[in-house]
């Protein structure tokens, strides 16, 4: 979608691929058939025995979720590993990871846009599901980690008969507002792009029920150019404001741990190194989405090995800006000559039976394994994109559980030192809320569209005056 | 012979971006004023076309964005510096740089529902039902044709002499006729 309606986009459009040679833009298609293939996957399509299989396990999983919950509701959060000094444990990790992965999805849609890289066209309303989904996954640990769940809006500001605020003060709140935020903007985001689509599938639909639905869902949008401009204008200003958006969300929480005292997590690094990290595994998480959409929905040529190819690029550049975290937090804590905070990143490397090896094993994904990126024929593998993708996911994961067991179990205080272990109901709730996740995303696969037909009828040639190649 | 229902306006239905920027152009140096295009997509420089300039939605997210920012700045300073002071270190209750993060949060909350909602209330939507959608072809704008329509308020409107400079624009079918709704 081109910026303002007074803009041009004509520079690259005669052409089916960009100046860089890529094939962003579906080859041998027109607007009738971009419009019957992607309506079509939600309105003719039935739905598949693999479909509901997989749907079925995932079901499967948010019931282990529930018992987890009800179990934790009833006894307390110390079902879980967490005790003194390791009082944050999964939950956190958890939490810091789901919402990391959600920032990859607004990168696509909102900076990406603002960048005009029309690459983003084939995959952002994918990205963006994928954004909401796992905003929703991370909002249940915090949640569940309050001991009290159901006192959670005690962290809201209202009139209460306490007569009490919150402190907002502290970075936990600045958390609550900018994850509430993120996933308000991410919606609504996600919603205003789908709404021209919602009108596609209201005219398409040979059911009165769908025709309710998805007419009701359009809001009687009918195209009009009048519309489009102000929807463009939008549309470009809320790319705006999700961008600054997206880099203060996970920099409030890199916040959590780096406004406290706390040996190693006090660091003014925290927050790029934690939005590196985010967009990094978020990217992953994307690759590991699309490649079987495209297989398993025929939509090799909307979304092309070009795209996988130039994802590749960003997991690339994303992995070297967090590995650079990695180094600048090891050698500055050496620098800064702090006997605390330097031994916490020694045991972190060498406390081997402590948490040593899972320190190792996240450089080697994070770090080491990325690197096979470089060259341009393995980008180009699917199975390698998925194989890096899962170890990109795992390492992550470790990151932030590395970050936050290794500072809390060697405290200040050799006498209260601990060692973090968690139990079978911290896995649950961790399955379970991949469950979420896959039960979510599985029914956005089936019943929305699953790429912007209105923004890819825009990319075709000759979509914005002479006729080329049609 | 009874008189003929009044209609909503003219619509021609196009097969490329190109005719229906044509066809926008010419109905304008002829005279129209009251009309819209209706694509399945947007067609760059069509607006323009039609006559519309600016829009004002960034100025509604500017003042969205400021309002929020305004009250997210306040709610707090109310709060901890006025309403429930708490000495933290003899530090002072108007710690205003911590404040900052929230008060850009609902800065992006309130401007980013102030560009949905403000695209939306401009727009006249929701609106469930148009008169255009009486037209079966008319569907087809959500997916793969062009139309143009010359609505009955335009000063200029005549509908035997309207639907003949239709019919001049080289339209894919016949010119029809949008019923108003009973």
């Amino acid at each position: 979608m081109g910026a303002s309606a007074t803009e041009t986009v004509k520079d690259d459009m005669p052409g089916q691929r960009g100046s860089d040679g890529m094939q962003y833009v579906p080859m041998g298609h027109d607007l009738t058939s971009v419009t019957e293939k992607i309506s079509g996957l939600v309105l003719t399509r039935p739905i598949g025995l693999g479909w509901l299989g997989f749907f079925g396990v995932s079901n499967g999983l948010v019931l282990v979720l529930f018992i987890a919950v009800a179990y934790l509701l009833v006894v307390g959060v110390g079902i879980w590993g967490i005790q003194i000094p390791t009082a944050w444990g999964f939950a956190i990790t958890d939490f810091v990871w789901w919402i990391g992965i959600g920032h990859a999805g607004t990168l696509i849609s909102a900076f990406l846009l603002l960048m005009h890289q029309k690459w983003r066209t084939s995959i952002n309303r994918i990205a963006e599901a994928m954004t909401i989904f796992a905003v929703m996954c991370a909002g249940l640990f915090p949640l569940l980690h309050l001991g009290r769940p159901w006192f959670f809006y005690w962290l809201l500001p209202y009139p209460n008969t306490m007569a009490l605020w919150p402190q907002f003060r502290s970075a936990l709140i600045w958390d609550v507002f900018a994850v509430a935020t993120y996933f308000t903007v991410s919606l609504l985001f996600w919603y205003m792009g789908m709404i021209p689509d919602l009108a596609t599938l209201r005219d398409r639909t040979a059911s009165r029920v769908g025709r309710i639905i998805y007419g009701m869902l359009a809001l009687g949008w009918r195209n009009s150019a009048r519309h489009w401009h102000r929807f463009e204008m939008a549309y470009l200003l809320l790319g705006g404001l999700a961008t600054p958006l997206v880099v203060s969300v996970h920099s409030v929480v890199s916040s959590d741990f780096a406004m406290s005292v706390v040996p190693a997590w006090h660091e003014t690094v925290f927050p790029p190194y934690f939005v590196a990290g985010a967009i990094f595994s978020g990217f992953a998480m994307v690759l590991l989405l699309c490649i079987p959409i495209r297989h398993v929905y025929h939509l090799k040529d909307f979304i092309t090995i070009d795209h996988l190819d130039v994802m590749a690029k960003l997991v690339l550049a994303t992995s070297l800006l967090t590995s650079y975290g990695y180094l600048s937090e090891q050698s500055l804590s050496w620098y800064a000559g702090d006997n605390v905070e330097w031994y916490t990143y020694f045991f972190r490397i060498t406390g081997f039976g402590q948490y040593a090896i899972i320190t190792w094993t996240l450089f080697f994904c994070n770090t080491i394994v990325p690197q096979v990126l470089w060259f341009r024929s393995l980008r180009r593998k699917e199975w390698v994109l998925v194989i890096v993708s899962l170890l990109v996911l795992v390492g992550m994961w470790l990151e932030r559980y590395m970050i936050i067991t290794t500072s809390l179990s060697r405290d200040y205080l050799p006498s209260s030192w601990g060692f973090f272990k968690p139990t079978i109901w911290d896995l649950a709730t961790y399955f379970g809320s991949v469950g979420v996740f896959l039960v979510a995303f599985l029914l956005f696969a089936r019943f929305a569209p699953i790429l912007s037909m209105s923004e890819t009828r825009a990319l075709l040639p000759g979509a914005h005056g002479p006729e080329v190649g049609r | 012979m009874t008189p003929r229902p009044p209609v909503y306006g003219l619509l021609v239905e196009f097969v490329t971006a190109q005719e229906i920027l044509d066809a926008t152009r010419r109905a304008r140096q002829v005279g129209y004023r009251q009309m819209d295009a209706y694509t399945p997509y947007p067609v760059d420089g069509l607006a323009v076309e039609l006559g519309m300039r600016k829009s004002r939605v960034p100025f509604v997210v500017l003042m969205g964005g400021l309002v929020g920012a305004g009250v997210g700045f306040l709610m707090q300073y109310y709060a901890l510096a006025i309403n429930y002071t708490f000495n933290v270190g003899g530090r002072p209750y108007n710690s205003w740089p911590v404040f900052i993060p929230i008060t850009f949060e609902l800065l992006i909350l309130v401007g980013s529902f102030s560009a949905f909602l403000g695209m939306m209330v401009l727009n006249g939507l929701p609106r469930p039902h148009h008169p255009l959608f009486n037209v079966p072809q008319f569907a087809r704008s959500s997916q793969d044709r062009f139309f143009l329509c010359i609505e009955a308020t335009d000063a200029k409107f005549d509908r035997e002499a309207t639907a003949a400079f239709l019919a001049t624009l080289n339209p894919h079918g016949d010119v029809i006729e949008v019923p108003h709704d009973a």
